[in-house]
């Protein structure tokens, strides 16, 4: 079983930011959800828990970044891209402040506290301010990867982790570039754009896909900003039809961002959408709610399918 | 040491020179917040000019004294003191607001020299402040950080959110100014939002709170003085203020926060501050 993509964050925080005193690590009380709390206790001096004050947080991680310091905010995705989002635009958009902003729970990860604690708009939100850059990660290999990442890069981020656990897609050690999605399976009949969760989801759809005869590609494309467009357009030219996997809502996120592309790079190619559509979950096991909402193989699949159809 | 009688009086020329060139510039503009710019002006002075060790030739020096205007739109006297004190010529007053100015409406750090943080949106400077304090103190640097708030400003809950985490963090580096000129937008803070006891509010709060007569240099230079040598805790200095001080028909009247100046106002608003137009 592939660890929780949280664990994988808490450790790589320590990792890579255990010997660099530019590293401090804010929590709002859910350190131990978060797994900030990992550096919290290899690192106390580095460390703020600032009690549940998200918009504080963010702006006091603003400050550190201001005088040298490299700050990892944490709390839920919902709550930090809306609590935190003042500061967000002011300092870390508009200043062009390095904070990385750490969304625990992405999407509906959190499943059992319900659609109050789900995130289905978080990623429309952050890649709408200028200059930030937003990562969503698939597997373990590439959430380490990105804690590094974030250290390294003098930019404000948003990086959409998740309290799931998802199958293993890279192997370790593989480096990946901001700016640059990823085939993961190559296909000739359409293209799968997923994110996240999603590309796990995505593969097992293609599996799906091939006993049918449609022969489906599959792209990660964990940087949602700066988007590649050199790759969604070279995709689009190459198999004719795209379907867009996410666990957000169709409006604003990956579907849409790629769809941008699409429309003003002269790329215009079927395109189908699979993710929630504009509404509320509800609580409940993750795999059900997967299910319901249109977010698991089955369902990619049949937006691949429409997809191809469509091509004709 | 505290200031001479001369330096009191140089200070106090200073003010009144600053008073007039805001009200001109705001004059020639027609937009941009008379009456929280002259509220301000002595806190500003006495910082740059006796407590801040910040050098205009090297603006981004590693510990420098910083000092985040959380009242953003009060930049207008923030940019006159920043001019004088030599970060950027006083003639570029005149841009202010302008097409691709430098003196944006609202401070911005990346476009003004001077300016430690980009403020405007109201409540979360405090809180940019203390992480300023925060990460200076875990680099091992003597450098003070300053933020100055309006009355108005705290009826953002964030202010109270960053009073608590300032005194969680026994940040001692930290000195806040409320500018406390009880007026804000849209009328008195007793009519829109009553801000009850601040000193106690802010005690309770854990922190070492002074009062001073805001437009007094010599009780804000011995305030800033105070708040340097308390340990443990951050300092909160109560500058009781007039909003639109030195300018008879604008003090205490919220309709001159962010009103454009007639030819006629001016003309009288120089009159008294003893200048011309």
């Amino acid at each position: 079983m592939a660890k929780a993509i949280r664990d994988v964050y808490g450790e790589a925080l320590v990792k890579y930011g255990k010997d660099d005193e530019r590293v401090v690590v804010l929590d709002a009380d859910v350190s131990s959800s978060t797994k900030s709390a990992v550096f919290g206790q290899a690192c106390p001096d580095r460390f703020l828990n600032v009690g549940i004050a998200e918009a504080n947080m963010t702006a006091m991680a603003a400050g550190l970044a201001s005088v040298g310091k490299i700050p990892f905010v944490n709390t839920f995705a919902v709550f930090i891209t809306s609590l935190g989002l003042t500061a967000a635009r002011a300092f870390g958009s508009y200043s062009k402040l390095p904070i990385k902003m750490a969304g625990a729970y992405g999407g509906v990860s959190d499943s059992y506290d319900g659609p109050s604690h789900h995130a289905l708009e978080d990623i429309a939100v952050m890649r709408t301010l200028p200059g930030f850059e937003v990562f969503v990660p698939c597997d373990a290999v590439q959430t380490d990867w990105l804690i590094k990442h974030a250290i390294d890069t003098p930019k404000p981020m948003y990086l959409r982790l998740s309290r799931g656990a998802f199958p293993d897609v890279y192997q370790e050690g593989t480096e990946f570039e901001s700016g640059k999605g990823n085939i993961v399976r190559e296909g000739t009949d359409v293209t799968i754009i997923a994110c996240g969760l999603m590309v796990g989801n995505a593969l097992e759809a293609a599996r799906l896909l091939e006993k049918d005869g449609i022969s489906a590609r599959v792209v990660d494309m964990f940087c949602i900003k700066p988007i590649d467009k050199e790759l969604i357009v070279r995709c689009a030219k190459e198999t004719g039809a795209i379907v867009t996997a996410e666990e957000h809502n169709v409006i604003g996120g990956l579907g849409s961002a790629v769809c941008e592309v699409l429309c003003t790079e002269g790329a215009q190619v079927p395109v189908r959408m699979a993710g929630v559509y504009d509404t509320h979950t509800e609580c409940g096991p993750y795999e059900k709610l997967q299910e319901k909402y249109g977010l698991d193989a089955a369902a990619i699949a049949r937006k691949a399918a429409e997809a191809k159809e469509a091509k004709r | 040491m505290g200031l001479t009688t001369e330096r009191i009086k140089e200070l106090q020329e200073q003010c009144r020179r600053f008073r007039m060139d805001v009200l001109e510039v705001l004059h020639e503009k027609q937009t941009g917040h008379p009456g929280g710019s002259l509220s301000v002006c002595e806190i500003l002075d006495v910082l740059y000019f006796t407590q801040m060790n910040v050098d205009p030739s090297n603006p981004q020096m590693e510990d420098r004294d910083r000092l985040v205007l959380c009242k953003g739109h009060a930049a207008p006297m923030l940019y006159r003191v920043l001019a004088e004190k030599g970060f950027f010529p006083v003639e570029e007053m005149h841009t202010l607001r302008d097409f691709e100015t430098r003196l944006q409406g609202h401070p911005c750090v990346l476009e003004t020299p001077g300016v430690d943080a980009t403020t405007g949106p109201l409540g979360i400077g405090l809180s940019a402040a203390l992480g300023m304090a925060l990460g200076l103190r875990m680099s091992g640097s003597p450098a003070r950080v300053y933020a100055v708030l309006g009355d108005g400003e705290i009826d953002e809950g964030t202010v109270w959110e960053a009073s608590m985490s300032a005194a969680k963090f026994k940040a001692d580096n930290l000195c806040a100014v409320l500018d406390w000129n009880r007026v804000q937008l849209d009328g008195t803070t007793a009519d829109i939002m009553p801000t009850g006891d601040l000193e106690a509010k802010f005690a309770s709060f854990g922190w070492n709170v002074l009062n001073c007569d805001g437009h007094n240099v010599k009780e804000l230079y011995e305030a800033f003085e105070e708040a340097k040598k308390v340990k443990g805790k951050p300092t909160m200095i109560l500058a009781h203020t007039i909003k639109g001080k030195g300018v008879s028909f604008m003090e205490g009247k919220n309709a001159w926060h962010g009103k454009p100046i007639d030819d006629e106002s001016y003309a009288q608003a120089m009159k008294e501050l003893g200048g011309e137009v």
